[in-house]
C-alpha cells in the first residue's frame, strides 16, 4: 500500500460533499464548516433526508457543494424560508447556512422569530465579523476598533454602536433549545466544533426544536491577512469578545450529550 | 352544492382549503385578516401548515420555502404588506415557483386607510418586484367570483410555474353574499420534477435564483417570456355585458366592474347603447379584445379606484383609435353606481377626443369645480 492509498483511506470526500473545488478564498472556513456539516450528515445517515437552506453571502453556493436537496434564500431570509420547507416536510432535516452579515443584520428577525417559535430547524452560524462578499464590509459582529471598508478608522462605537453576541441574545429565548459557539481557528476546536454540529442535528432529529451553532471563522481576504494570521486574530481577539460555549441547552438536549 | 352566506376573506380561505392548500403563511392587515383568523383555525383541524410570520417579509418566504416542494401554498396581505413582500415575489418569480397571492387592496399610498382601493394595480400586474416577469392576475367582483378564481389561481400556478395574485379589494373581502364552495380536493402526493423533498433515490435537487452568468441568466429571462407568451395566448378572460348591439364601451375591473355593471344597465333603462368589458384576468390583459372594440364603439369609458392604473393598459390596446375617458376615485373612496351613469352620459354627450391624456381631462374636471 502506498502512502497515497493510505491516505485516501482515512481522509475522504465526505459523501454528502459534492466532487467540485469550491469558490472559497484559500484558507477560508466556509470550506471547513461544509465538511464538517456533510460529515456529519454522512455519519448519521441523512443525506437523502436534508434539505439545505443556503443564504446570501460568500456561501450563496453552498447547495454546489452540498449533495444534498438545496434552496437559496434572499439575503437573511433563510430562517423563514427553511420554516417554510420544513413545515411541509417535518421529518426532513433542514438547515441553514448564513454568514453573520445575512442573520445578525438583515435577517435578525427572521432568526429571533424562528428560535422563538422553537422552529425544528437547525441553523449555522458563520460569523467571521464582517460581509465577505461584498467586500469586507462593517457587520454587526464587527469587533469595536475594527477597521473594515465601511469602518476605515476603525469601528466606532460611538457612532457605529457594539457588535451583537447573537448566540448570548438567541440563548435567552425559551424557543431555542441548543444554541452554543465555537471556532474554527485549530484542530481541537474544529473537532469541538463538529461535535456541537453533531448535537444540533441530533435536536432537530429528535423534534426537540430549534438548535443553532455559532462558528467563529476567518475571512483572511477581506482581513488583509494570510490564513494563518488570520486563525491567530481570530483566537486572540474574535474569541475574546465571543466566548466559545454552550449558551443554551435544554435539559431535554442534555441527555443527548 | 348548496350555497352558504360568507364573508369574503373567510370564502376565500376556505376556498384554497379546498382546492387543496398545504400551507398558509400570513401576518394580520386589514382588510384581509380574516383569511389568516379563519385558516389558523382550520388548517391545523386538518393536519395542514399554519404560521402567523413575524412580517410579511418572513411570511413570503416561509411562502417561498413551501413552494420549492411543489405543495400548494398561499398568503394573503394588503397595501404596506404586499409592498413588503416584494423581494421575496422576485425570487419566487425568477426561481419559477408556483404560488398564490390574495391581494385585498386598501388605500394608499403609505398607511393610508382600510377602505377599498385599486390603486396596487400597477405594483401587482406590473409586478412591483425587480427584474423581468409577470405574474397572472385574476380581478374578482364578487365573494362567488373570489371563490372561484381562487381554486383556478392554484391550478395556473402550477401549469405556468407562476405567481398568481388574486387582486381583490377591501369591498369584496369584507362583504358577505351567498357563495357555492367548490369540492374539497385532497393534498397533492405526486410532486413535479423540480421539487426539493431530500435526495431519496434520486439526484440532488437546488432552487435558486442567482445566476451570476448573464448570458444564462438572459436564457431563463427568455423562458420566462416565452411563457408569459403562452399565458397570453390561452388564459384571457373577460366578461362582457350587453355589448352586442354597444355604441359605447364602458371598462372596469373587479369591484369597480360591478359597480358599472349596474350603471351600465341604468343606462340601458334609459335607451342608452352601453356596454361593459370586465377583465377577469387583468394580468394577461384583454389587449386583443379591447383592441377589437375600439373598432366597434364609439368611445370608451375606464372606471377605477385609482388614478387611472389599468387606463393606460386600455390606452395601449386601443391605441388612439377610439376616444377614450376616465373617471376615479381615489384613496379608499368607492365610484358609486350614479357617478358611473353621470359619466356614461357624459361620455355619449361628447364631445369626444383622441388627441390629450383622459387623465388630465378627468384632472381637470375636478380642479373646474373645486
Ligand atoms: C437585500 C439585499 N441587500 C444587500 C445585498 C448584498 N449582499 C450580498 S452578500 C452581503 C453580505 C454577506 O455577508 P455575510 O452574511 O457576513 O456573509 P459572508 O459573505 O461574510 O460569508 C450583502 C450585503 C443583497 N444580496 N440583498
Ligand atoms: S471573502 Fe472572506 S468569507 Fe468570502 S470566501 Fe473569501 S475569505 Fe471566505
Amino acid at each position: 500500500m502506498t502512502i497515497n492509498e493510505l491516505d485516501s483511506m482515512v481522509y475522504t470526500r465526505p459523501d454528502s460533499l459534492t466532487d467540485v473545488s469550491t469558490h472559497y478564498c484559500p484558507g477560508c472556513t466556509h470550506g471547513t464548516a461544509h465538511r464538517l456539516i456533510a460529515e456529519v450528515i454522512d455519519e448519521m445517515g441523512l443525506k437523502d433526508r436534508t434539505i439545505g437552506v443556503a443564504s446570501v453571502g460568500c456561501s450563496v453556493f453552498a447547495y454546489n457543494y452540498f449533495d444534498t436537496d438545496f434552496v437559496q434564500a434572499p439575503h437573511g431570509r433563510a430562517p423563514a424560508m427553511a420554516t417554510g420547507v420544513k413545515r411541509v416536510y417535518p421529518d426532513r432535516m433542514v438547515f441553514t447556512y448564513q454568514g453573520d452579515g445575512d442573520l445578525a443584520s438583515i435577517g435578525m428577525a427572521e432568526i429571533v422569530h424562528a428560535a422563538a417559535r422553537g422552529e425544528n430547524i437547525t441553523v449555522f452560524f458563520l460569523n467571521n465579523t464582517n460581509y465577505g462578499m461584498t467586500g469586507g464590509q462593517m457587520a454587526p459582529t464587527t469587533l469595536p476598533g475594527q477597521v473594515t471598508t465601511s469602518s476605515p478608522n476603525g469601528r466606532d462605537v460611538e457612532t457605529q454602536g457594539y457588535p451583537i453576541r447573537t448566540a448570548e441574545m438567541l440563548a435567552k429565548l425559551d424557543g431555542a433549545s441548543y444554541v452554543v459557539r465555537r471556532s474554527l481557528h485549530d484542530p481541537k476546536n474544529i473537532r469541538l466544533a463538529k461535535k456541537a454540529i453533531r448535537t444540533a442535528i441530533e435536536v432537530q432529529m429528535r423534534g426537540l426544536g430549534f438548535s443553532l451553532v455559532e462558528l467563529l471563522s476567518i475571512c483572511p481576504t477581506n482581513w488583509g491577512k494570510t490564513p494563518a494570521e488570520a486563525l491567530q486574530w481570530l483566537e486572540e481577539k474574535m474569541v475574546a469578545y465571543y466566548p466559545i460555549g454552550d449558551y443554551k441547552v435544554h435539559p431535554a438536549v442534555a441527555e443527548i450529550k | 352544492m348548496a350555497r352558504e352566506l360568507m364573508k369574503g376573506n373567510e370564502a376565500v380561505a376556505e376556498a384554497a382549503v379546498r382546492a387543496g392548500l398545504a400551507a398558509y403563511f400570513g401576518y394580520p392587515i386589514t382588510p384581509q385578516t380574516e383569511s389568516l383568523e379563519y385558516l389558523s383555525r382550520r388548517m391545523p383541524e386538518l393536519g395542514r401548515a399554519f404560521v402567523q410570520a413575524e412580517s410579511e417579509v418572513a411570511a413570503i418566504n416561509m411562502v417561498y420555502g413551501a413552494a420549492c416542494t411543489g405543495q400548494r401554498v398561499m398568503t394573503s396581505s394588503s397595501g404596506p404588506g404586499i409592498s413588503l413582500m416584494q423581494e421575496g415575489l422576485s425570487f419566487i418569480a425568477g426561481t419559477e415557483l408556483p404560488m398564490v397571492l390574495i391581494d385585498v387592496q386598501r388605500g394608499g399610498p403609505g398607511l393610508g386607510n382600510i377602505a377599498p382601493s385599486q390603486a396596487d394595480y400597477n405594483q401587482i400586474v406590473k409586478g412591483g418586484g425587480h427584474g423581468d416577469y409577470h405574474p397572472i392576475v385574476l380581478a374578482p367582483a364578487s365573494v362567488q367570483e373570489s371563490v372561484d378564481l381562487t381554486v383556478l389561481a392554484f391550478d395556473l400556478a402550477e401549469k405556468y410555474r407562476s405567481i398568481v395574485a388574486v387582486l381583490s379589494d377591501g369591498s369584496i373581502g369584507q362583504m358577505m353574499e351567498p357563495c357555492e364552495l367548490p369540492p374539497m380536493q385532497p393534498l397533492k402526493t405526486s410532486f413535479p420534477d423540480w421539487a426539493v423533498s431530500g435526495a431519496k433515490g434520486r439526484e440532488r435537487r437546488f432552487l435558486t435564483s442567482i445566476n451570476l452568468n448573464p448570458a444564462m441568466q438572459e436564457e431563463m429571462n427568455l423562458r420566462l417570456m416565452y411563457r408569459w407568451q403562452e399565458v397570453e395566448a390561452n388564459e384571457v378572460r373577460y366578461k362582457e355585458y350587453y355589448m352586442d348591439d354597444a355604441k359605447f364601451a364602458v371598462v372596469g375591473f373587479g369591484s369597480t366592474g360591478r359597480v358599472a355593471l349596474s350603471a351600465v344597465r341604468a343606462a340601458r333603462a334609459e335607451g342608452i347603447p352601453v356596454g361593459l368589458i370586465r377583465p377577469i384576468t387583468v394580468s394577461p390583459f384583454p389587449s386583443k379584445v379591447l383592441e377589437e372594440l375600439s373598432k366597434q364603439v364609439e368611445g370608451m369609458l375606464v372606471l377605477e379606484m385609482n388614478a387611472g392604473q389599468m387606463l393606460e393598459d386600455v390606452l395601449i390596446a386601443t391605441h388612439g383609435q377610439v376616444p377614450v375617458e376616465f373617471y376615479g376615485r381615489m384613496g379608499g373612496v368607492c365610484v358609486l353606481p350614479e357617478e358611473a351613469l353621470r359619466e356614461i352620459k357624459r361620455l355619449v354627450k361628447g364631445p369626444l377626443t383622441t388627441t390629450g391624456h383622459p387623465r388630465d381631462r378627468w384632472l381637470n374636471r375636478i380642479a373646474k369645480k373645486n
